[in-house]
């Protein structure tokens, strides 16, 4: 028997919703069966908790007195340049950006200490930034300069704007060169001495939904410790790739964009983060709520780390040379153990993405839905799945023709 | 017997001791260098594991005092900030004693400082600065 999502909010309403987590719906449904379970359950909750460079926060800050048009000027919150190419007072901060004198990579490998997470994760936790302008001047927007601290409960409008987040699966990397490599991936050993993974496998949100089935734009999500919502596919999003007999692809695919009110969420759940060599980038907490509508979906939420498989890439050549190609196949079980085996030999790995995080935040969104906190909401559309005829293009350079 | 892990520095004027010799030869230790570092005009850190009988290790201690060494267990300049770990576990491939393992269970990350060495692998490996040290 099929459920709506109105029914489902409707029994949220009176307290009565049954809510599982991704994890806990594994052993629940094998004890009940698929279908005693669909009927039973009505909500499993998902979360993820990893770095998320696609990331960001679109901000108005209010008016001086004189007027200031930030747009067009050069603005920075504690030294971290951002966008300002709109009107007079708003502007984005990317997650990625970093003060203009930070060294980057000069001396190698960088440390890349600070830059736009830090400075989102600072405003989040109630801090004062310094927020520093120039500007070109006009006869409506007179002031030139501008230095003040600025805090989120002061500005008009803080809100977070991810582009790419929540990757459906992603690939292991490793190292065949002789030399340590700094990567995204993290520090990775030479030789194969370790191995690196990014996702966090059955607790995954759109692991749970491989075909996109009930996430969509406008699904009401646990973003960065408040509410969010998706705004549609991220970027890159690519459900074409090779997927196994349960749907759940074999590769990074699909991708969602999120937004949310920045001064409900906490610095927990969105962390500045530092890769050594590579870059600044933003840890985001995300949760997302599968409607059990009918037995085919509750039995897409029951995958196991076992049976979600990923490719282990070369970061040394094949990756950055852009080269097609893997090592092998492993799965979320056998990352998750603390070693796999890659052409035969051993390899140690090492999580980026927090699974303990993960679980707390898939509770936690279980705890807001049974509380009667969190309602469900009806994509308005859902995403691009694999029958959209996606092709994820390469950039191919065309020659500048000199006149 | 009985093992320490401790932080030795030295003065500039104690650089050419050969503070290690006399512990083997005088005091019958086992000395395991974990890290050292002298650089001109500044202090020498070494950073040893020394294993012995509890007198030898008393005296041996007594001696490296009384030569004006500074002596620090190591354990106090190792800081795991648990508050900032994400249990990412990204560490936990680098870490040559596991003193930052993994429960595999709960997939939370734990610090065993009695295991920690120094050897700092973990620095550039944590991606939120969860580990300090201090020398």
């Amino acid at each position: 028997m099929a459920k709506t999502i109105d029914e489902i909010n409707e029994k949220i309403k009176k307290g009565k919703a049954v809510v599982l987590t991704a994890e806990e719906i594994i052993d629940y449904a094998e004890e009940k069966g698929i279908k005693k379970a669909a009927q039973e359950v009505d909500v499993v909750t998902t979360g993820t908790f990893g770095p998320m460079c696609s990331s960001g926060a679109y901000f108005n800050v209010g008016h001086t007195k004189p007027r200031i048009k930030l747009g067009g000027g050069k603005v920075y919150l504690n030294d971290v340049p951002v966008y300002a190419g709109f009107a007079a007072v708003d502007f984005f901060l990317g997650a990625t950006a970093m003060p203009d004198d930070d060294p980057r990579n000069k001396i190698f490998p960088g440390k890349f200490s600070y830059g736009g997470a830090y400075v989102i994760e600072e405003l989040v936790a109630g801090k004062d930034v310094r927020l520093t302008a120039t500007a070109y001047g006009t006869d409506c927007y007179p002031r030139k300069t501008l230095v003040t601290y600025i805090s989120l409960k002061d500005m008009n409008e803080a809100v977070l704007f991810n582009i790419r987040n929540a990757y459906q699966n992603y690939n292991v990397a490793v190292n065949l060169s002789d030399r340590v490599i700094y990567t995204y991936m993290g520090v990775l050993q030479p030789n194969m001495g370790n191995a690196t993974y990014c996702s966090a496998g059955q607790l995954s949100p759109l692991l749970n939904d491989p075909y996109y089935k009930t996430i969509g734009i406008g699904t009401r999500i646990f973003l960065g410790g408040g509410i969010g919502y998706v705004v549609g596919n991220g970027t890159q999003h690519n459900p074409g790739v090779k997927r196994g007999e349960n749907g759940v692809p074999k590769a990074p695919a699909g991708t969602l964009s999120v937004t949310g009110d920045l001064k409900l969420m906490s610095p927990k759940w969105l962390r500045g983060t530092s890769f050594t060599g590579y870059g600044v980038t933003l840890t985001v907490g995300i949760g997302v709520p599968i409607p059990i509508l009918d037995e085919e979906i509750l039995q897409y939420t029951t995958v196991r780390d076992e049976d979600i498989w990923t490719q282990v890439v070369d970061y040394s050549e094949a990756y950055p040379q852009f080269n097609p190609g893997s090592l092998g196949e492993v799965n979320y079980s056998q990352l998750k153990s603390g070693r796999i085996t890659v052409q035969g030999k051993e390899v140690p790995t090492s999580g980026l993405s927090s699974y303990l995080r993960a679980r707390e935040i898939a509770n936690i969104l279980k705890e807001w839905i049974k509380m009667g906190k969190f309602f469900l909401t009806e994509p308005v559309q859902t995403l691009p799945s694999v029958d959209s005829g996606i092709v994820f293009k390469p950039l191919k350079e065309r020659p500048i023709k000199k006149k | 017997m009985q093992k320490k892990r401790v932080v030795l520095s030295f003065p500039p004027h104690l650089i050419d001791q050969p503070v290690t010799y006399r512990l083997i030869k005088d005091f019958d230790l086992m000395v395991n260098i974990l890290r050292a570092r002298i650089t001109p005009k500044e202090q020498g850190r070494l950073v040893i594991e020394i294993v012995g009988k509890r007198p030898a290790l008393e005296a041996g201690m007594n001696y490296l005092r009384e030569a004006g060494l500074e002596i620090q267990p190591l354990a106090q300049d190792v800081k795991w900030h648990e508050d900032r770990c994400t249990h990412c576990t990204a560490c936990i491939s680098i870490c040559p004693t596991k003193a930052l393992d993994v429960d595999r269970t709960k997939m939370e990350v734990s610090f065993k400082r009695d295991k920690c060495i120094a050897c700092e692998l973990c620095i550039p490996a944590c991606p939120y600065q969860a580990i300090e040290i201090l020398f």
